[in-house]
């Protein structure tokens, strides 16, 4: 099937394995790290533990964020179907951008909050990164108040960016969802199981 | 209808965060210990412990820990230190003479970039083995609006669910309040767990106990005392010479209560002098240095976990909320008294 280019080549139907990998991963992560950040400053038993796991997780995300990031901007990617209407393309990119942004700006912003509070961050035992910025109580106060704030713009973006995604494997059927859910078919004569073309 | 059935996935995550923040159901979370005081107090100041000075010194070990633990602090010859007394007041204005609680705080920072972080006090122990105990408390002595008095039913209650706190309602009713920061002994009151270089894991309590002999006051002449005496009688104090207190490790043994603060060790536990706390020098709260840190007890060095203490892991939640406020307070521009600018009245 090599001997015959197509067109889609360019534009393929599908995310490429690794950005779909990434996106799956990171969905769990970044829903986890969502959940421990606010439990970490609700619970009463919870902290120690949580706040152990907060922070080699948020570097952890930061690191796969800029893989991904990298990913995006190298590998080309499934253009949407003209169906969707010129509105709801132009929300997808800006909450896809969005997304880009906070997945990089929360773990920084966090690891600011710690630097500029004079908190070591600690991944792992005495392994420690350096101060992302000098010790300040007044840089501590915008950092906290914008990492919470904006974790939260970020959940309500995933909420929506959740929702989306649903209506398109559900009620649209249109090919989007299953672009993030599975690959390319290796011959693109066979046809996809459970695709359903826009009707 | 897929449409309800995204709907409600979607509802059900978004509420499922909400419930966690503690924001939905009414669950006491970390934020109840500190109730209006987040978003009604003097901006800036403590939310607990609010009156305070700040002081700095020198820790020395005495090499003493160092085979029970691999933290830094026990090993170098001298580590800065910088702290604060308080009182157990929440007004950072009260009178010294509102409370015979008494605390010291610690930053102890090693060469290794390590920080152990601690905040003592001079009870011996928590009145209740558990954190939720601790509002429980604070409830049922709330006094009658009718009588002014606490409800005795509902002290009643309090006490036969949490009956271990009747030995700190009384020792609190009896002990004498010092009558110096200096000649206070300040207990950990949480156990920790020290880890050595064999891999050995010894629960341990601490306390600071002073070189200065204590003087009690009773509650008579307390009444005759000024409104700081205590900030008054430090400083003068400490123009004169340094102070000190001996870090003083006590090793339980199998079997003794180590995840339950209510319960203090035996006496004749095995005790490890790990080094000596010189203060050298005090400064008000407001420009001493001690006034944006937060004694979080739960950031031990390498070398020092913590144990299952339910009271030690509510503690790094609550201070991190009263730490939040008022920085946020200073940041803002809120705060003027507790940064040490005058108010403009």
């Amino acid at each position: 099937m090599q001997d015959a280019p197509t067109p889609r080549r360019h534009t393929p139907r599908h995310f490429n394995l690794a950005a779909r990998l990434l996106h799956w991963v990171m969905a769990i992560a970044i829903l986890a790290m969502l959940f421990i950040g606010v439990t970490m400053m609700s619970s009463l038993a919870l902290r120690p533990v949580l706040i152990d796991l907060h922070q080699p997780l948020g570097v952890a995300i930061l690191c796969l964020a800029l893989v991904r990031l990298a990913n995006r901007l190298c590998r080309p990617v499934p253009a949407l179907p003209a169906s969707i209407p010129r509105w709801q393309a132009a929300a997808a990119h800006l909450s896809h951008g969005l997304l880009y942004l906070l997945m990089l700006g929360l773990p920084l912003l966090g690891w600011a909050v710690r630097s500029a509070g004079n908190w070591p961050v600690i991944l792992m035992g005495d392994w420690r990164l350096p101060a992302l910025v000098p010790e300040n109580p007044v840089l501590y106060a915008w950092l906290r108040l914008a990492h919470g704030t904006l974790a939260w713009l970020l959940f309500a973006i995933i909420l929506g960016h959740l929702g989306a995604a649903l209506m398109h494997a559900w009620v649209l059927r249109d090919g989007v969802f299953s672009s993030m859910a599975r690959g390319n078919s290796t011959a693109p004569t066979q046809p996809e199981s459970g695709s359903r073309p826009t009707s | 209808m897929p449409v309800l059935a995204i709907a409600s996935i979607v509802a059900a995550l978004a509420l499922s965060l909400v419930w966690a923040a503690g924001l939905l159901g009414g669950r006491t979370t970390t934020r109840t210990f500190l109730g209006d005081s987040l978003d009604h107090f003097e901006p800036g100041y403590r939310r607990a412990h609010g009156k305070g000075i700040c002081f700095a010194g020198v820790f020395r070990s005495s090499k003493a820990a160092a085979t029970l633990s691999t933290a830094r602090v026990f090993a170098q010859d001298q580590v800065p230190a910088i702290g604060r007394f308080s009182i157990g007041t929440a007004d950072p204005h009260a009178a010294d003479t509102s409370t015979t609680t008494v605390s010291m705080a610690l930053l102890l920072s090693a060469d290794d970039q390590s920080q152990w972080r601690m905040k003592l006090n001079n009870a011996p122990y928590f009145p209740t083995r558990d954190a939720e105990g601790f509002l429980a408390q604070r409830r049922a002595f709330e006094p009658d609006p009718a009588t002014g008095q606490p409800d005795p039913a509902r002290v009643a209650a309090f006490f036969e669910k949490y009956p271990e706190a009747r030995k700190a309602v009384e020792y609190k009713a009896t002990a004498p309040g010092p009558s110096s920061f200096a000649q206070a002994q300040y207990n950990v009151i949480n156990a920790f767990i020290l880890l050595a270089a064999d891999g050995k894991r010894q629960p341990v309590r601490w306390f600071m106990r002073p070189h200065a002999p204590f003087h009690g006051v009773s509650a008579q002449d307390r009444a005759r005392l000024g409104h700081d005496f205590l900030f008054d009688e430090i400083k003068q104090r400490v123009a004169q010479a340094p102070v000190y207190w001996d870090l003083v490790l006590q090793l339980a043994q199998a079997g003794d209560p180590v995840d339950d603060p209510s319960q203090p060790w035996p006496s004749e536990r095995q005790q490890v002098v790990a080094g000596t706390l010189e203060v050298t020098g005090v400064r008000d709260q407001a420009e001493g240095g001690c006034r944006d840190i937060n004694f979080d007890p739960t950031l031990v060095p390498p070398g020092i976990a913590l144990s299952n203490d339910p009271v030690l892991a509510a503690r790094a939640g609550i201070y991190s909320h009263s730490y939040n406020a008022r920085l946020r307070e200073i940041a803002f521009g809120k705060a003027t008294d507790a940064i040490g600018k005058k108010d403009d009245q």
